[in-house]
């Protein structure tokens, strides 16, 4: 089996087939990150850059964790704010980098289509690590493999998305993957903060947290970012916790055995209680390991895809 | 001015009678002596043509340009625009004051008319409405209107303050010369990229809502029936935009519109390529906007079609789609999409579509042209309706190269363009 993709640039367009195939390959990964020795010589030889031009701590690090137990060469390449302010475009950045040889890049970039720019441009295989408030595919797929991992399926789970959707990559990335595998999607939060026509992409939309909450599986908690007070899309964060704040009351109206997912960082206190956030049914912290998981899979089959991989 | 040609012979598209058929054009100083309807063969030679089927219409008219010169050389001249005009069947352009430094003293008036005497086509400046388009200010009009500006517009923005739109509705009319208005209201468009739709949803990018055109239109028609000034609003995009128009219209307050090709022919759904020739201001919008502009075309509730030409460099359109300029080019796809668009989906005839490039703006501008009538400029735009091309940017005479419509098959070409009787473009 191998991928139809070459590039993951977003779960938009991905099929089913495709995203089983990462989260089955998943699978047998994070057993390899339970053994003594965390590693393998799958990709001795691949090189891959990591390119971030926003800061991020979780995302690349677990990039560099997941390139480096798959025995890969990896370098990492930091650069705040646009290619506009930096004086070289990002073509003239990824080719130079290209000029080098290497064979995959993981961009991180502020700006909506970067990854598919590049993906035009360049012969390696890229890897969006999250553009803008586009897509995070990544995040997407390691959501999915941990909900799985939990009820054994997708298909027909009643998963909630709470919070800032309006720009939020994770939650289209969590939308489009999911709904291709057959979940029911909705989302809940203050109507400022939902994009305009959402239901169009076959949601449903709540700004009633109780409501939203009834009857749901899994309930995949956004930070909330104290910027939105100030550009005036909430009137306090006060009103937002309280509102939209998952505490364990709000707990009562979701079906037995549900999860609470959040992708990181927290606002402990502000959208998430912290008495929710370390409770048993909370996969906080599993979410993190199957990221590196999930993330070895997807480097693996894209290699392989290019035919670099080393069969041992 | 050499005036070489003296007779036409050709199939005429007259927008004020309707009459399309054979003609002969008598030229004589540059200027149309007479039609006759009833020609006689002619065979071409030193000083007459004959363009058996091609269609002959009044030298097309683009009120909405923007020339790069003074400022930015690289992306656009006078002269390199003026060569892209004519070659797009243009024989007049307006260009817009936001250069660098905007046209917004009688002194760059004065450097446009001097740049432009030896382009093959007509320039006509548009001034500024407010010093260096700060939009605090009112720029000195009627030195700046004597001295040839024939509209003021803070094109690129919209006038925000609307005390000062309507104290410049009041003085433009001691100048006789309409405002031009790009409708946008900055604080509602905020750091918008696209059209704010489902797309814009999809892709998280920042979205520019309708009514961020839609208030300042509605504004602009406020102030110009409470003023009794006149107002021309640019690039009409929306569905809306064009209901307040009709509505005006209806309510006989002195308003006129106009709509690009871009925006009758383009959807927002195409920005999921991420081809930042498609970010354009005001932006592409949606399915039942470009169905509200053709319509607006086609009532006359939109007057005219310009093509809101805006060069940029390809270094600058490669920045990510957050970070390119706005605009693109369109002197040269203009007429092709008129026809592919309007002309063979039915939506205009032929007099109607010459109307809306040719007399109409001459009349909103009043500026001459736009007519076969005896004494007119002898300025014609002759039209392979027929002829199937497909748009490739290194054919330009532009100097830029930003276009949308890249690769895009088009039928109807411009193969000549005259201006006061010589020919200034052909590709017979």
């Amino acid at each position: 089996m191998s991928l139809k993709i070459r590039h993951l640039l977003g779960l938009e367009g991905v099929d089913a087939d495709d995203i089983s195939l990462i989260l089955d390959t998943a699978i047998s990964f994070k057993e390899v990150l339970s053994r003594s020795i965390p590693k393998v010589p799958t990709l001795r030889g691949v090189t891959i850059v990591n390119l971030f031009y926003e800061p991020s701590t979780r995302t690349r690090i677990s990039f560099e964790l997941a390139e480096k137990r798959l025995s890969a060469d990896t370098v990492n390449f930091s650069a705040s704010g646009s290619s506009a302010s930096k004086g070289e475009s990002l073509k003239d950045t990824v080719w130079n980098i290209e000029a080098m040889k290497i064979d995959m890049v993981v961009i991180r970039h502020s700006a909506p289509g970067s990854p598919h720019y590049l993906a035009e441009t360049c012969e390696s295989t890229i890897i969006n690590a999250g553009d803008g408030a586009h897509e995070h595919p990544t995040q997407g797929l390691l959501d999915m493999f941990t909900m799985r991992e939990k009820y054994g399926r997708l298909e027909g789970l009643k998963v909630v998305i709470v919070g800032d959707i309006k720009h939020s990559r994770v939650a289209r990335s969590n939308i489009w993957g999911l709904l291709t595998m057959g979940a029911e999607v909705s989302v809940c939060g203050p109507p400022t903060l939902i994009p305009v026509e959402m239901e169009k992409f076959g949601v449903k939309v709540y700004d009633d947290l109780d409501e939203a909450l009834m009857g749901a599986d899994v309930v995949n908690i956004l930070r909330i970012q104290k910027e939105r007070q100030k550009s005036g899309l909430l009137p306090s964060m006060r009103e937002y916790s309280r509102y939209y704040g998952i505490t364990k009351d709000r707990l009562k109206n979701l079906n037995d055995n549900f999860t609470i997912m959040h992708p990181g960082p927290m606002n402990r206190g502000v959208e998430i209680s912290s008495e929710v956030a370390e409770a048993p049914y909370s996969v906080i912290l599993p979410q993190v390991t199957n990221g590196v998981a999930v993330r070895m899979a997807l480097l693996y089959l894209l290699s392989a895809r290019r035919g670099r991989v080393n069969e041992e | 001015m050499k005036n070489d040609i003296t007779q036409i012979n050709g199939k005429i598209v007259d927008p004020l009678t309707g009459y399309v058929g054979k003609a002969t054009i008598h030229i004589s100083g540059g200027k149309i002596k007479k039609v006759d309807k009833r020609p006689k063969s002619i065979s071409s030679g030193k000083k007459s043509l004959n363009l058996d089927d091609l269609l002959i219409c009044p030298g097309f008219i683009d009120m909405h340009v923007h020339l790069r010169e003074p400022g930015r050389e690289d992306e656009e001249t006078i002269m390199s625009g003026s060569e892209a005009a004519a070659a797009g069947g243009f024989t007049s352009i307006a260009c817009m004051p936001n250069t660098e430094p905007p046209l917004d003293t009688v002194g760059s008036i004065e450097y446009v008319n001097d740049r432009s005497m030896v382009a093959p086509i007509k320039v006509y400046p548009v001034g500024s409405i407010t010093v260096g388009q700060k939009g605090e200010r009112l720029v000195e009009m009627q030195e700046m209107a004597a001295c040839g500006a024939v509209a003021f517009s803070d094109d690129g923005y919209g006038v925000q303050n609307n005390d000062i739109m309507r104290r410049a509705l009041e003085y433009a009319k001691s100048c006789d010369v309409p405002l031009i208005s790009h409708c946008e209201y900055s604080d509602l468009a905020a750091e918008g990229v696209m059209n704010e739709s489902f797309i814009s949803s999809q892709l998280g990018m920042k979205g520019i809502p309708t009514v961020a055109e839609e208030l300042m239109v509605a504004r602009e028609i406020m102030l110009a029936e409470y003023t009794k000034g006149r107002v021309h609003i640019a690039h009409v995009s929306t569905a809306g935009a064009v209901e307040l128009v009709r509505r005006a219209k209806r309510a006989k307050i002195n308003v006129t519109a106009e709509a690009t090709p871009h925006h009758f022919t383009l959807t927002d759904d195409e920005v999921k390529s991420f081809n930042t020739n498609l970010k354009i201001n005001p932006p592409i919008r949606g399915k039942k906007d470009v169905e509200a502009v053709r319509k607006g075309l086609k009532d006359g509730t939109i007057d005219a079609i310009a093509t809101d030409h805006a060069p940029h460099s390809v270094e600058e359109k490669e920045f990510e789609f957050d970070y390119a300029p706005f605009g693109a080019i369109g002197l040269e796809t203009a007429v092709g999409l008129l026809v592919t668009e309007l002309i063979e989906n039915k939506i205009l005839d032929w007099p109607t579509a010459v109307n809306r490039l040719s007399t109409a703006p001459a009349v909103i501008l009043g500026i001459p042209g736009g007519s076969f009538e005896i004494g007119a400029p002898a300025d014609f735009t002759i039209i392979d309706p027929y002829l199937e091309w497909e748009v490739n940017p290194d054919d330009f005479k532009s100097l830029s190269r930003n276009t949308p419509f890249a690769g895009r098959k088009l039928t109807g070409k411009t193969v000549m363009t005259i201006v006061d009787g010589n020919v200034v473009y052909s590709m017979l």
